[in-house]
């Protein structure tokens, strides 16, 4: 069974009439798999990121999303998560006053909490957290600061990367994780994603560019345009569109 | 005043001055500060929504009735009942109804320079500090202050040498013990002499339950290069009225800290007094409010800068639950001599409640003209987007939203210097974000 299974799905901007960003879109997810959802600016990359981590701002009108058997768009935000499903941000948000360590400590604990474990211990997490943070190249004095606040661009995309690390999910969704890094951070966060890869863990790495794609090698490349996949391929496809562009597909969409 | 458009007083008011008619005629300047005040509370009575500084607490529609003066309370009952801040290392002295309880109080082996007595001791015996009474006018009436001036008998009365250090903090637990409502009156008095530095500590509980009133006051004199830090917990049950006053005359070179938390009451109001009569001074005015059900309170502030040089910070923040009601007046004057004033007011609001309410009114009169001063207030809703980022990691939505109350609030308290009592006001917070979840 795919661990992720979006059938036919349409989705608007809650309460705004008329145009639809996705327009049925249709993806399978196995565990153990990295796809790379690659399209064009505005063809609602990071609408489907948000749809599926529960985003209030968008109507689905039609169509489904089935996460390991069960109807992911009937859950709660946190329940999604707890779930399994994580979205790493394109802009990770600041969290003035609540402390990277806090926040990670509450997440990973309501998480368990939801699927009736116990809650981690203080040696443990804090154990946890050094192990996490030191080959992502973060501080303790990070850890301790307000969440992603006043931390560079690359630091918030390792702080996510982190979190990541952290909660273990089962599903990872990279929303442009590439943006805004430069070559040696790229390197970093690359190497951080690809310690989480596993049979277990499925991902979504949805870049603009084919350079992360060299780093987080995909097992399936998925070309996005209009609200719809329109081309699927091997990892061969990235390099394709890096030498054409995506004209083609917007032609033939048109 | 608009003595004319009021003609009928209000039952409160006229048990008040059935009171105030009771009054000894003492022929001493106290007795004569307290028949003055008592003349221009039957003047002006109750103040409301047209008077200008109370427009947003009606104190005369909020305060109906006028409950008897309080009794003595019974000592068992009062220690039973005063369990706020109890985990802070401090001296504490224990005010209940509105008099010293000796048995609960700690007056043992103080400190080298400290001298700390009973009000109502201070005035048997004669000792000049009692002329100090009063002695802070706030330059406008104040109904509350005027009825804590005719009405309270006792509270406490604490001199701090020229240049010592009081490391200790003081602690002044106002409890209110009995079953039946009743008013309460306690004074107060500080001396921090030259150079030397103090916390000072006052905390305000009762029954749940019983609409007692409490009025409290408490004049600073705060002197020169002293540092002094005032922190202030009201937690009175929610069915009573609690009006405070707290008035600071303050010297050259000091520095001066303020946190004031206002978790209770039905309704609250507190303002605080500050004339700025030395050079070079730093006061920090910070406050947080925490509000639910249909709690209403009031911070106001009045800062005067008399003198040039002097820094003034406030910044309070409040949270408004259900349909409870927040008022901030925040009142800024810089006469004409007070040239290279800086003063910065900050309110911000945070409305958890669809029907809760603040109202915000900052006001600078600026008589100088070379000055810094700025103002700010802001209220809105918990940012949806934080909100979203917290949910994506598995934070419940509750949760997720005491998390960033209390860093909201946290900002304030984090100002209070001192470690025990910023982590007890932390805990204090915690648990009402608990209560609420």
């Amino acid at each position: 069974m795919a661990m992720l299974e979006i059938d036919n799905l349409h989705a608007k901007i809650e309460g705004e009439e008329g145009r639809e960003i996705l327009k049925g879109l249709t993806l399978s997810v196995n565990p153990g798999e990295v796809h790379a959802i690659m399209g064009p600016n505005g063809s609602g990359k990071s609408t489907l990121s948000y749809i599926l981590a529960g985003k209030e701002d968008y109507e689905v009108t039609d169509g489904s999303v089935t996460f390991e058997g069960e109807d992911l768009l009937e859950m709660e935000i946190d329940e999604r998560a707890a779930k399994g499903l994580f979205l790493a941000f394109q802009y990770p948000i600041e969290v003035p006053g609540v402390a990277t360590m806090t926040f990670l400590r509450s997440a990973l604990n309501a998480q368990r909490k939801k699927r009736g474990e116990e809650e981690i211990s203080t040696p443990d997490f804090l154990r946890l957290i050094r192990e996490r943070a030191g080959g992502l190249g973060i501080s303790q004095d990070m850890l301790k600061r307000g969440v992603n606040v006043g931390f560079s661009g690359g630091e918030k995309k390792r702080a996510e990367i982190l979190q990541m690390a952290v909660l273990q999910p089962k599903l990872c969704i990279l929303d442009e994780t590439d943006s805004g890094l430069d070559i040696d951070a790229l390197k970093v966060v690359s190497e951080g994603v690809n310690a989480l890869r596993s049979p277990d863990r499925a991902m979504i790495v949805i870049t603009h560019y084919q350079r992360l794609l060299n780093h987080i090698v995909p097992d399936v490349v998925h070309v996005m345009n209009k609200g719809r996949i329109v081309r699927s391929g091997g990892k061969e496809l990235a390099l394709e569109l890096e030498a054409n562009g995506y004209a083609e597909y917007q032609q033939d969409a048109a | 005043m608009n003595a004319d458009i009021r003609p009928i007083r209000t039952p409160a008011e006229q048990a008040l001055i059935a009171e105030l008619d009771q009054l000894p005629s003492v022929n001493d300047r106290l007795g004569d500060l307290r028949l003055a005040a008592a003349r221009s509370f039957e003047e002006n009575g109750l103040p409301h929504r047209r008077v200008e500084e109370w427009k947003y607490t009606d104190l005369r529609t909020l305060m109906r009735d006028a409950v008897p003066v309080a009794g003595t309370a019974a000592v068992a009952e009062a220690d039973a009942r005063a369990k706020l801040l109890r985990e802070v290392e401090a001296r504490r002295i224990v005010v209940a109804n509105g008099a010293v309880v000796p048995e609960l109080s700690d007056f043992s082996a103080l400190e080298e320079g400290l001298t700390l007595r009973s009000l109502a001791d201070v005035i048997a015996s004669g000792d000049d500090v009692a002329a100090r009474i009063g002695g802070i006018v706030p330059g406008r009436y104040d109904a509350a202050l005027a009825l804590n001036t005719a009405l309270a008998k006792d509270g406490v009365v604490l001199e701090v040498a020229p240049g010592a250090h009081i490391e200790r903090p003081i602690h002044v637990v106002h409890v209110f013990a009995g079953s039946a409502p009743a008013a309460s009156f306690a004074r107060s008095l500080v001396v921090v002499g030259e150079g030397a530095t103090l916390t000072y500590v006052e905390s305000f509980e009762g029954p749940a339950g019983i609409a007692y009133q409490v009025n409290s006051a408490t004049e600073f004199y705060v002197g020169d290069e002293t540092h002094l830090d005032v922190v202030r917990l009201q937690e009175e049950s929610a069915s009573a009225i609690h009006l405070s006053t707290l008035l600071f005359e303050v010297g050259r070179r000091t520095q001066l800290h303020t946190f004031t938390f206002a978790m209770g009451a039905a309704v609250a109001r507190t303002s605080l007094y500050a004339t700025l009569s030395g050079e070079d001074s730093h006061i920090a005015f910070n406050g947080a409010t925490l509000l639910k059900d249909r709690q209403h309170s009031d911070s106001t502030l009045f800062v005067d800068h008399k003198v040039p040089g002097c820094e003034s910070r406030e910044l309070f923040k409040t949270v408004l639950d259900d349909q409870s009601r927040g008022v901030f007046q925040g009142k800024i004057v810089v006469r004409q001599a007070a040239q290279k004033t800086d003063g910065r007011m900050m309110s911000r609001a945070l409305v958890l409640g669809d029907d809760a309410e603040m109202d915000n009114k900052p006001e600078l009169e600026i008589f100088a003209d070379d000055v810094q001063c700025g103002h700010g207030a802001t209220c809105g809703a918990i940012d949806d987007e934080l909100l979203f980022y917290l949910r994506a990691r598995g934070i419940p939505l509750k949760e997720a939203q005491s998390l960033l109350v209390q860093a909201f609030v946290g900002e304030a308290i984090e100002t209070v210097e001192h470690d025990g009592l910023r982590e007890a006001l932390i805990a204090c917070a915690e648990g009402w974000l608990k209560a609420r979840a």
